[in-house]
């Protein structure tokens, strides 16, 4: 059976952690230009910008690093207003992404959710061989982990061994 | 592996990503100064050793990150109900609790 999957990692992009009360979310939104998901695990994008929404008061805005001032100054503006916290956590985490057919398969190698539940265009933040990790299903065959760096050459290790496994057929 | 049902996340999800955190319901006294020591000590460090359904504290640390309270069993570690902070712990199982028994110390 050949194997068709792909793990790399991903160049660096922009990516803050937005918390906020229910009460000023509209505002939010309308600083970072649309509607933020309402529900947890929900994702919303336009353009190059992406945010997941993580918990009850907690999101993840992802971006290209260049337009991370845009995105402080549009949130400054507003937090007179609207009390909120946006911190910078681009450097925090580097991003894997696993495509292929097997893609689903070699995650549940290492994470213990039921991943066949996750939709397209959902993200969670899990666990991954008791590392906490930010799993989102981009596609059907195509995931993302956001890792924290320091985690980052464990999780490519296991994935690399489960490659080597799947492509011997194991 | 033990699913639990987080009330945030509205999914059962694996054990993994959760963790225990005590008893649920205590409140902390709203002026520690005017407690006696007995109290204090009380507040601080009794806690009960329910041997039946008992209601605690766990926190989807892996996940949405919120504290939430659940009744568990602690003989079958089955959970009963989980629920958001703030709400009442689920009544219908009074009878339960007069089931339990306190290990005496
Ligand atoms: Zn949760």
């Amino acid at each position: 059976m050949a194997f068709n999957s792909t793990v790399e990692t991903l160049p660096q992009m922009g990516r803050f952690s937005l918390r906020c009360k229910r009460e000023n979310t509209v505002a939010m939104s309308k600083a970072l230009g649309f509607e933020l998901p309402s529900s947890i695990s929900e994702t919303a994008q336009s353009g190059n910008r992406s945010v997941l929404k993580l918990g009850p008061d907690e999101w993840m805005l992802t971006c290209l690093m260049e337009e991370r001032s845009a995105i402080e100054r549009s949130f400054a503006a507003i937090y007179p207003d609207a009390v909120h916290s946006l911190t910078d956590i681009s450097s925090r985490e580097v991003s894997i992404r696993i495509s292929g057919p097997e893609a689903e398969e070699l995650l549940t190698t290492s994470c213990p959710r039921d991943l066949a539940v996750l939709k397209s265009g959902r993200g969670v933040r899990t666990i991954f061989d008791s590392v906490q990790v930010i799993l989102t299903r981009e596609d059907n065959n195509q995931f993302r982990l956001d890792v924290w760096r320091s985690f980052v050459p464990h999780v490519m290790g296991l994935l690399t061994v489960a490659v080597a496994e799947f492509e011997c057929g194991l | 592996m033990l699913l639990i049902h987080c009330p945030y996340c509205k999914e059962k999800l694996p054990e993994l990503e959760f963790e225990y955190a005590g008893q649920a319901h205590i409140a902390r006294p709203d002026n520690p100064a005017e407690q006696t020591d007995a109290e204090w000590r009380d507040y601080l460090f009794i806690r009960s050793n329910v041997r039946g359904d008992h209601a605690e504290q766990w926190r989807h640390s892996h996940g949405c990150g919120r504290y939430f309270n659940a009744l568990r069993n602690t003989v079958s570690d089955k959970f009963i109900a989980t629920y958001e902070i703030g709400q009442a712990c689920p009544t219908s199982h009074a009878e339960g609790e007069e089931n339990n028994e306190q290990l005496e110390s």
